[in-house]
């Protein structure tokens, strides 16, 4: 019903002569398949199966290639962005949930959650070249943009492990609060900011001293603090504001990044769980697990413009431009 | 409903969180000697009782693998802290002695023990001079009165009480509006407390008892149980039936049988439980498989019960980087601490009796079918103190 100058896109189509056709893709863990979106137009392209359990979802820096953890395929399947087909499977380990790509997109590092590991693999080799020991239930793992540094949180540790990434050994813990979730560095590397599930909380952290900046502490009204269930967590490149998944209490927070003051809470679909930005930044969409949809948030207006129907439970979220 | 009492409380704990959040700390890696944070786990053998059906094995080690588990997790955690959690179980035959295997065995040795024993022993255990600088990690009753008048400032409760389980019920049938009840007493002591916490529950949340019988019939009701439970059950009409059988010497037989067709809960049928097999919410898959990978079989609420145990040890042991009694136990029941439990919600002691404050799920055999406190319930400070004593109603009185 939407019109699109509505959403103010308009002006930016214009200006790239063209009709802006970027890509959202969507894995949906219980249809064990990936669905397909036009979030211009909001509309569904087409669905199609990937593997069991799909999870984790991450595109390559040169947008050829999706890497998607189907979890009860115990594999990492690459997937043609273009073609959609598979073309080739990276060595995971057991139940593949998250994992992380390196800037140059040469390394990935995955999360073992039940053996307490994170695997290195050598992307263009497809071959796991180590396997580094962390706490109990790694999830959470990101590398920073400076290439410098691999987090992995340890969900029932409660601890994030720095791994260097030039000998792939951990060189320092941080205690944080319970059950940490995801993490997402700053564009210039010198914050990390970490998402507990449990205290519902948001901890920033100074990269160089790793000591605490900040706790922010979600409450949103009308919602009781045991909702407040933070998981997935981006930052614009300006460090203007963070963005912070609420998980069950079907929000999205805004956080101002300058500040650490929470802005707004943005009312989304349901569970929702991980984030992504348009390649512009102009937008963010959200994958909601229980509401089966994804959310798209305009971020000049800082509104939520429209939702569109994926599939049975959504779970990762990539875009290509 | 809530005296103000509790709303001052309420934020005045706010307060003292946002001061306390101790995140952040950072542990460089280190060469020096480990922290060693020993643990003692305490249990005596049993008998294995009359089997109502061949269906479930006799399990004889519940509670120990979930000390394990939680003590090589806490473990995994000491190789970054520097510090090491060791695990010595002490298992007293049927004819020894508890509390000569205490006072030789333990008491000074240990100031964490993870006691898995009936609620007589675990008094006499607690009341024993020596076990006064010593935290008891209680992880097989449910009494309530172990809560209330009779509680004790060294033991802490890690299983639902009794209460809980049957409050839980109690909003489940209120949601379903199943208002009356018939309830189904068995002959022991325990199924006596049982059915007093039901009526607790129907008080609380406006439910009636509208009729209430003892099981008189025979136990091995394989042959019979047709006959007995129809004519057992001809009483005025009720919406559910509730079960006090803790044993489940009879209550397996009331579903499908009963005069009128209405459903079982309680003890047989809908369950309340701290966990159950059917439960994979919240990273509980997780959790079931590791036991399951660990030990060869399912884990029952004393293996959840004792793994909370060595977890609640660990995450006070990590927070306060102390291996000694007072920093560990003032962290245990205070405000800060927050167990991952794989229920959704954190996990704490409740300041006035030492109970665990957590959800408590109503399961079927095959499935679950709700996750208490249920949506609706609410509180002043946490919805999951709907369940069971709160502090305005408790009776105990160490912590004043």
């Amino acid at each position: 019903m939407m019109k699109r100058n509505v959403l103010g896109l308009c002006l930016f189509a214009t200006l790239a002569g063209q009709v802006d056709a970027e890509t959202v893709f969507v894995t949906l863990e219980k249809d064990n398949a990936l669905a397909v979106v036009d979030p211009i137009d909001g509309k569904l392209l087409k669905t199609v199966p990937v593997g069991q359990r799909p999870r984790g979802i991450s595109i390559s820096p040169d947008y050829k290639y999706l890497y998607i953890a189907t979890s009860d395929d115990n594999t990492i399947k690459i997937i043609d962005a273009n073609s959609l087909k598979e073309v080739g499977k990276l060595p995971s380990g057991e139940d593949p949930e998250t994992f992380a790509l390196n800037p140059a997109g040469d390394r990935m590092y995955v999360s073992n959650e039940d053996d307490s590991m994170v695997t290195v693999i050598d992307v263009a080799k497809k071959k796991a070249i180590k396997q580094i020991k962390v706490g109990v239930e790694p999830e959470g793992i990101t590398v920073s943009p400076d290439n410098k540094w691999v987090i992995s949180a340890s969900e029932t540790t409660n601890m994030l492990h720095w791994i260097d990434t030039k000998t792939s050994d951990i060189t320092d813990n941080t205690l944080v609060d319970p059950r940490p979730r995801a993490l997402g560095f700053t564009a210039d590397s010198r914050q990390l900011w970490v998402t507990s599930e449990m205290a519902g909380t948001l901890m920033i952290l100074d990269a160089n001293t790793r000591q605490l900046l900040k706790t922010v502490k979600f409450a949103a009204q009308g919602v009781t603090a045991d909702k407040i269930q933070p998981v997935g967590v981006v930052i614009d490149k300006e460090r203007k504001r963070g963005y912070v998944a609420l998980g069950p209490a079907n929000r999205v927070a805004v956080v101002n990044a300058q500040t650490f003051e929470v802005e707004k809470y943005l009312l989304v679909g349901q569970r929702v769980w991980n984030l992504a930005f348009s390649p512009d930044q102009k937008r963010l969409y959200t994958t909601n697990g229980v509401s089966n949809d994804i959310s798209i948030i305009d971020l000049d207006e800082q509104k939520v413009t429209k939702s569109i129907a994926v599939g049975t439970y959504p779970w990762g979220v990539a875009v290509k431009p | 409903m809530r005296s103000i009492n509790l709303f001052f409380q309420l934020i005045v704990k706010f307060l003292l969180l946002t001061q306390l959040v101790t995140a952040g700390t950072v542990y460089a890696a280190s060469s020096k000697a480990k922290q060693i944070i020993n643990i003692a786990y305490l249990t005596q053998e049993q008998a294995p009782p009359a089997a109502l059906s061949n269906l479930d094995p006799f399990i004889k080690d519940k509670g120990l693998p979930g000390a394990e588990l939680g003590v090589a997790d806490n473990n995994t955690t000491g190789q970054f802290t520097n510090q090491q959690f060791v695990l010595k179980a002490f298992i007293v035959p049927l004819d020894g002695n508890i509390i000569e295997t205490f006072d030789k065995n333990i008491a000074g040795h240990y100031q964490f023990v993870v006691a898995n024993l009936p609620a007589a022993e675990l008094q006499k255990l607690a009341d024993l001079p020596s076990a006064k600088p010593t935290v008891l990690f209680d992880v097989a009753t449910t009494d309530d009165e172990l809560r209330n008048g009779q509680c004790r400032s060294n033991v802490l409760h890690l299983l639902p009480s009794r209460a809980m389980r049957a409050d839980a019920l109690a909003q489940y049938m209120m949601k379903k509006r199943w208002s009356k009840w018939f309830l189904v007493v068995g002959p022991n002591p325990e199924d006596r407390l049982y059915a007093d916490a039901i009526k607790r529950a129907a008080k609380r949340f406006g439910m009636k008892v509208v009729a209430e019988k003892a099981w008189e019939h025979t136990f091995d009701a394989r042959r019979t149980a047709q006959s007995d439970v129809a004519v057992f059950t001809q009483v005025d009409d009720y919406d559910v039936l509730v079960v006090a059988d803790e044993q489940g010497l009879f209550g397996e037989y009331l579903d499908y049988r009963t005069w009128l067709s209405r459903p079982v809960i309680g003890t047989q049928g809908l369950i309340a439980t701290g966990w159950h097999k059917t439960h994979e919410q919240w990273g509980a898959v997780q959790m079931q498989n590791r036991f399951k990978d660990k030990v060869g079989r399912w884990m029952e609420e004393q293996d959840y019960g004792a793994y909370l145990a060595a977890r609640a040890i660990g995450e006070a042991a990590t927070r306060t980087k102390s291996n000694e009694f007072k920093p560990v136990k003032d962290y245990l029941v205070s405000d800060q601490f927050a167990l991952q439990g794989y229920k959704g919600n954190p996990l704490s002691f409740r300041s006035w009796d030492g109970q665990l404050r957590q959800p408590v799920l109503l399961s079927a055999p095959r499935s679950q079918v709700a996750v208490a406190p249920i949506e609706g319930f609410l509180h002043p400070k946490t919805e999951l103190d709907t369940l069971g004593y709160d502090q305005p109603e408790s009776q105990c009185q160490w912590s004043k």
